[in-house]
């Protein structure tokens, strides 16, 4: 295994554990306000061990809220980039095995999508649709899509001038059954290291969302809306946006890691040229 | 006549793969279509399946097979010929498999298809197929990947796949040109038994006279895209009557390239390279002539 791929599985591990046991790990309610101990700096800084990582301006736990906040951005994570390659690949897959007009109309339909800024689109989704979980996945899986129908198709415009395709179009299998039989399981590995990928973009798009208050509903913790609210007494409590911030950096970073390193190790020509 | 090709025309874009060929194969019958690289055979081969890749396109011809023309045929009519009437042994075995899977699906997938067997049955149809082919642990080897087994066994396989389903037309590209000499040796005894066994029509691509001396009934040469001559394997290997027939049967030089034909040809395609080029050897196409007994030649000579 290499580094890359064990950073990004470590991290992964560690996110999927906090959102899994948020519930129990944490000292309290990440919601429960306390006015009588509010901007609580870290235990490091003198604060108390009621609140290993201090409070907000509400004297609502941080490290609570940062534990919770995982929740969502792994269902986030799992969630949008599930549903993106569920659209995106039979996309990619249709478009590169038959080619011609119907991969023109489709990549056409894919180049105009790609052309609208993401983070716009991602926007102004949410001010259609308003807030909430899965209204964040919606918007997340309708930017992206596209990046599995692109990245994909290439993929197949390769594989289908393989001969074991035309060996079974000599046996007499039909487009669908080769699409879904014979290349689909060829592009597994890409596409475990695309969604890994992808997964990095849901969590930073999710965590934008949220700064700017189109993300999850208010009373659902988010490292975005935890960076906005921080935002405001950054000065007299710099922990308050920086903590969520780090775990932000961490899981994207943690999740591009992993992208990476699976990379390195399904992809036969990387591991060729990293062996020279 | 179990096929008769006419007036096969097959191009590539500009380029003209296959020219104006025609030939027949009876019941049982073995045709060798020799030619070397980029002379048009593989497509020829693939043209019989319909299967000529893009974006190359059957432009004009006939190809009836069973009295049943193949052209007009819809992609759902030609699926069902395709592995169950006519089968195809390819070039590369390790490549004609899929990575993915372990032998012992995707061999069954043509018994699956066209016999309607489960894989369970189609597994065993294999494993009584594999062992008469010489492998001397089919059911291990169907639980094997592709990239587990030697070139003799993977191109084994492939022509297993080409049996199972007890085809009437077997197209073998070159189906040992991968394979060292010694399995080559080992496979073509193979594919002689099976077939004297199972008396499939066979249409035999490759660029080697040993081969065709040894497997072939009737032998059509391709140069060009153009079918300058066929006949019996005897007559063609005594008897070579086209220029370009004689230098490969005597293993003679020849100077300059094949030419690659880009529209109908108004030349003979071998003029520049020939011993005894005329005059009118650059100025007409020569039509095919009868010169003996199932002997076709296209040259000015005669």
């Amino acid at each position: 295994m290499n580094s890359k791929l064990l950073g990004g599985v470590v991290i992964g591990l560690l996110l999927c554990l906090a959102a899994l046991l948020a519930p129990w790990l944490t000292p309290r309610d990440p919601n429960r306000q306390d006015l009588s101990a509010i901007r609580r700096p870290p235990v490091w800084m003198g604060g108390a061990w009621d609140h290993p990582l201090g409070t907000d301006s509400l004297g609502r736990d941080l490290l609570s809220r940062l534990l919770w906040s995982a929740r969502v951005a792994v269902v986030v994570a799992i969630g949008a980039t599930l549903c993106a390659a569920v659209i995106g690949t039979p996309v990619g897959l249709v478009s590169g095995y038959f080619r011609g007009r119907v991969d023109t109309i489709l990549m056409r339909v894919v180049d105009v999508w790609m052309s609208i800024p993401a983070v716009l689109l991602a926007i102004a989704l949410m001010a259609v649709l308003g807030v909430g979980l899965l209204k964040v996945i919606l918007a997340i899986v309708l930017v992206d899509w596209t990046r599995f129908a692109r990245v994909i198709r290439g993929e197949v415009l390769a594989l289908r001038e393989r001969e074991f395709v035309e060996a079974s179009r000599a046996i007499g299998l039909g487009p669908f059954r080769i699409m879904a039989e014979e290349l689909l399981p060829n592009l597994v590995p890409l596409l475990i290291v695309l969604a890994s990928l992808e997964m990095a973009i849901a969590v930073g798009v999710e965590a934008l969302l949220s700064f700017v208050g189109l993300g999850v509903e208010a009373a659902v913790p988010s490292w975005g809306s935890m960076i906005a609210e921080g935002r405001g007494y950054l000065l007299v409590g710099w922990w308050g946006m920086t903590l969520p911030m780090l775990a932000l950096v961490v899981t994207v970073v943690g999740f591009n890691l992993l992208g990476e390193g699976l990379r390195e190790r399904l992809d036969p020509r990387l591991r060729t040229e990293a062996a020279r | 006549m179990l096929l008769q090709v006419k007036d096969l025309t097959v191009r590539y874009g500009e380029h003209v793969a296959v020219w104006d060929a025609g030939f027949t194969l009876g019941e049982g019958e073995v045709l060798g279509l020799v030619g070397e690289s980029g002379a048009g055979k593989s497509t020829v081969g693939r043209a019989l399946l319909r299967l000529v890749p893009e974006p190359g396109r059957i432009v004009s011809g006939a190809i009836t097979f069973k009295g049943r023309d193949l052209l007009p045929l819809s992609e759902a009519e030609l699926r069902a010929l395709r592995g169950a009437e006519i089968a195809l042994i390819p070039q590369d075995p390790l490549a004609a498999l899929n990575p993915a899977f372990r032998i012992g699906l995707q061999a069954t997938d043509a018994l699956a298809l066209h016999r309607g067997l489960s894989r369970r049955e189609g597994q065993g149809v294999m494993a009584r197929l594999l062992a008469r082919m010489g492998i001397p642990d089919p059911e291990d080897a169907l639980r094997r990947y592709p990239h587990e087994l030697s070139g003799g066994m993977r191109q084994r396989v492939l022509i297993a796949i080409a049996f199972s389903c007890g085809p009437s037309l077997l197209i073998a590209d070159e189906p040992t040109t991968s394979l060292d000499v010694t399995t080559q040796a080992q496979i073509l005894r193979l594919l002689a038994g099976l077939r004297s066994e199972t008396g499939v029509a066979t249409c035999f691509i490759t660029h080697d006279l040993g081969i065709v001396a040894h497997l072939t009934h009737r032998v059509a040469i391709l140069y060009a895209g153009c079918l300058v001559e066929q006949a019996p394997t005897e007559t063609i290997l005594a008897a070579p009557r086209h220029p370009y027939t004689r230098a490969l049967v005597r293993s003679l030089p020849l100077d300059g390239l094949m030419p690659a034909l880009r529209e109908s040809p108004r030349a003979c395609p071998f003029s520049h390279r020939c011993p005894e080029r005329m005059a009118i050897c650059d100025t007409a196409h020569p039509p095919v002539k009868t010169v003996g007994a199932g002997h076709q030649v296209a040259c000015h000579l005669y």
